[in-house]
């Protein structure tokens, strides 16, 4: 039973990491442009990450 | 006389404190990263550039300036240098089209992701207590406190979007499908928090959570399918009213077209529209009056001339002086004219509502039932909210509120892959409720371009090298008819008039019948005199072809029972003979932008709910009034606006499939209202008598939306009927 008590706000704290990431993507406006984004990474010089929200 | 081509576009610059400018363009064209990159390397390379970045997904680029030496002009033509057509946008309009609506939902509908995935871990094993694997009383209640603080916030977070609509909804004195699901929600985690601190059994956080997950994906795809279509046709507008040249002295000036005053001088260079009406001071030219009057034939005009805003100037430069503002344009009285028919056409009740007036009172009365019986008939106030709670969670209008978003985006999705851009769920219900069908013929029935007809190909050789050396729209007909060759020499355009230039050393001309030395001529037809100096003169005739598929069409809409019939703002003549190939016996012709909107709300009196299909500046009013509205993709910005669906392609017959699709979708989300009714008979009585638990409920919950859902996705029968037609 201890181990419940350890493993389960593990694992949601994992899955809270993941929705901070998916917040992260979002303000970094990683989903404005998912067609120029895919064509971007065929380029070095193109690949200067997504543009961020003034 | 010299004119200095100085174009100050500082309107379109967006500034900041330290004068640092931003514009924004939309380039059309752009596809690949070749694309990007060439682009981007270019406009950095003009001077005043600080950074440039394609979005590729909506074609904006965005331009940094820095303070003082910038020149938006000079990024528009290094741009269109490239071979991309650029044009600046209004500042406004790009703040505006920033998607806020959008990435409230997307992040509402992650919280609620993440909530009811990791809800589960603490619902399941209570849920197994249900099959014999009991959890002793204090980890039942460790176990709901976990799932309530996982799922509280949760569902606070990813609830605001319902709460805030059922707010304004209620603060109106009416309910729509927010209400029931807001109530849901809260009551919902009232009891389950009531439950945990009194070490009961009958915690639903996971249902509140799993329901607003449910939800947000419906209300999401309907956000997605909104949001595409608007932003279309926002950036269409924005192409079609950027900028009137003003001339002050020998300086062109760009101003924004509702800052121009009466009496200002403008200038109109060839291929741009006119912005204001106005009269014509010098020049001479064709215009193409086609998007005002719907006539295809080219105007001739000079100086003295009266111009209408939006009239196409095709092959001289104009100066013009205007006499009206832009908000008392021919235009803006169409513009107005559209809005008054997007208001009442707002006012609409779609079927969502509909249901949901139905059934938030009944519902609410059932729940309040089971409240106060259950406590009159002696179970106690707790037992007895504990029931109300379940009958609102089991009734949860989830399959409900899947069932229309599900069946418009699975139909919507259908008629995209055929080449239909449908702009709402809206439009798609009153789509399947027209019983009578407005063509407008230009570009609608016709193929709306100039085609050469009856012409020898011995004739066409001759005229063919002058023909390719113009840009007129009538020549430019001609040479692709004549296919590639040569081209004639010491070629002179006279505006308004034609080309002149020598064939084999022999000195020829096409135009107009007065330039090549011809006596009369049929003004009314839309055609072409040719001659070499001192021989005979040849006529050429041009006639917009219809659609393959118009006849066709029309049998099938009328097999629909569907009425037919034409408004048209071209003359009698050739309405009448195309009519007569369609078979398409009621039509009136010559008609104004303003006719047609008045007989369109003549016929919504008479009680009739009309399909207007039309891609005129004229039909724009009569589409936004006309109960729902189509247009072609090669229509003006303002038509495809103003239509709920915009149609691609060639072939006229996606009208019929839009409607047939439509139709089906309409008896689709009935089947899931009925669905739905059937299985709240069921579950609400069960959950009065209290045979429902958190298990139960979770399962019957989401049951019922997998049902709705895959009804939705179920391939349709007109679908597999018109395939076969198609294999025929």
């Amino acid at each position: 039973m201890n181990i419940v008590l350890f493993l389960a706000p593990f694992s949601v704290g994992l899955g809270a990491l993941g929705l901070l990431a998916f917040f992260w993507t979002m303000r970094s406006g990683q989903y404005d442009d998912p067609k120029g984004d895919a064509e971007r990474i065929l380029y070095d010089h193109l690949d200067e990450g997504p543009e961020s929200d003034q | 006389m010299s004119i200095a081509l100085h174009r100050d576009l500082e309107a379109f610059v967006e500034r900041d404190e330290a004068g640092r400018g931003r514009v924004e363009l939309l380039v059309n064209g752009a596809r690949c990263a070749g694309c990007i990159s060439k682009i981007e390397k270019a406009v950095r390379g003009v001077p005043g550039v600080s950074a440039a970045r394609l979005n590729l997904t909506t074609g904006k680029l965005a331009v940094e300036l820095e303070p003082g030496k910038a020149d938006p002009q000079a990024v528009v033509d290094t741009v269109e240098g490239l071979g991309y057509r650029a044009c600046l946008f209004d500042p406004a309009e790009a703040k505006a089209a920033q998607d806020r609506e959008g990435r409230e939902l997307a992040l509402a509908l992650g919280v609620a992701g993440f909530g009811a995935g990791n809800v589960m871990m603490f619902t399941v094993p209570a849920w197994a207590g249900l099959f014999g694997q009991e959890l002793n009383a204090s980890t039942l209640t460790l176990m709901y406190w976990m799932a309530a603080i996982v799922a509280t916030p949760c569902a606070l977070f990813a609830g605001r979007p319902f709460f805030r609509s059922a707010w304004a909804s209620l603060k109106r004195g009416k309910a729509n499908m927010d209400v029931p699901i807001s109530i849901g929600v809260i009551l919902t985690l009232i009891v389950s928090f009531s439950e945990t601190i009194l070490h009961g059994q009958h915690a639903y956080f996971d249902a509140a959570v799993t329901l607003l997950f449910l939800l947000l994906i419906g209300r999401y795809l309907d956000h997605r399918l909104r949001a595409n279509a608007r932003s279309a046709a926002r950036d269409l507008l924005a192409l079609q009213t950027p900028v009137a040249m003003r001339l002050t002295g020998d300086v062109e000036q760009g101003i924004p077209v509702a800052e121009v005053a009466v009496g200002d001088r403008l200038v109109v260079a060839p291929g741009e529209r006119v912005p204001v009406d106005g009269l014509v001071e010098s020049g001479r030219s064709d215009l193409d009056n086609a998007l005002i009057t719907g006539e295809t034939a080219l105007a001739p005009v000079g100086a003295g001339a009266r111009l209408h805003a939006g009239a196409l100037n095709l092959s001289g430069r104009l100066v013009m002086t205007a006499t009206a503002r832009s908000e008392d344009s021919t235009l803006a009285a169409i513009a107005r004219l559209m809005e008054a028919g997007a208001q009442t056409r707002s006012a609409y009740v779609r079927l969502a509502d509909k249901a949901a007036a139905l059934y938030v009172p009944v519902v609410h009365t059932i729940a309040a039932l089971t409240f106060v019986g259950g406590w009159a008939l002696g179970l106690g106030p707790r037992e007895a909210l504990l029931r109300a709670a379940a009958v609102l969670i089991v009734t949860c209008p989830c399959a409900l509120g899947l069932a229309v978003p599900a069946v418009q985006i699975a139909a919507s999705s259908r008629l995209f892959r055929k080449g239909v851009l449908v702009k709402s769920g809206a439009a798609l219900e009153r789509l399947a409720e027209v019983d009578h069908v407005v063509f407008d013929k230009t570009g609608v029935l016709t193929e709306g371009r100039p085609r050469l007809i009856d012409a020898p190909a011995h004739l066409l050789a001759l005229a063919a090298p002058l023909a390719r050396a113009s840009r007129h729209p009538l020549a430019k007909a001609m040479a692709l008819e004549a296919g590639v060759g040569l081209v004639a020499a010491e070629c002179v355009e006279t505006a308004g008039l034609g080309v002149e230039g020598l064939i084999d050393g022999r000195r020829a001309r096409l135009g107009r019948a007065a330039f090549v030395g011809v006596e009369g001529g049929d003004a009314r037809e839309t055609e072409l005199w040719f001659g070499f100096e001192g021989d005979v003169k040849i006529r050429f005739v041009f006639e917009d072809q219809p659609r393959a598929d118009a006849a066709e069409t029309i049998a099938e809409l009328r097999r629909l029972g569907l009425s037919v019939e034409v408004l048209s703002g071209d003359l009698a003549g050739p309405v009448r003979d195309i009519c007569h190939g369609a078979g398409i016996t009621d039509w009136r012709a010559g008609l104004t932008p303003f006719e047609k909107a008045s007989i369109v709300d003549a016929l919504k009196a008479n009680g009739r709910k009309v399909l207007m299909v039309g891609d005129g500046l004229n039909d724009a009013a009569a589409l936004a009034k006309a109960h729902a509205s189509m247009a072609p993709g090669a229509a003006v910005d303002a038509a495809q606006n103003a239509a709920d669906l915009v149609f691609t392609g060639e072939g006229l017959g996606v009208v019929v499939e839009a409607i047939e699709t439509a139709r089906e979708a309409r008896r689709r989300a009935l089947e899931n209202f009925g669905f739905s009714a059937l299985y709240n008979l069921v579950a609400a009585p069960a959950a009065m008598l209290g045979f429902i638990n958190p298990f139960i409920a979770a399962l019957a919950m989401s049951g019922s939306s997998m049902v709705v859902l895959l009804n939705a996705a179920r391939p349709s029968v007109s679908q597999a009927r018109l395939s076969l037609r198609s294999r025929r």
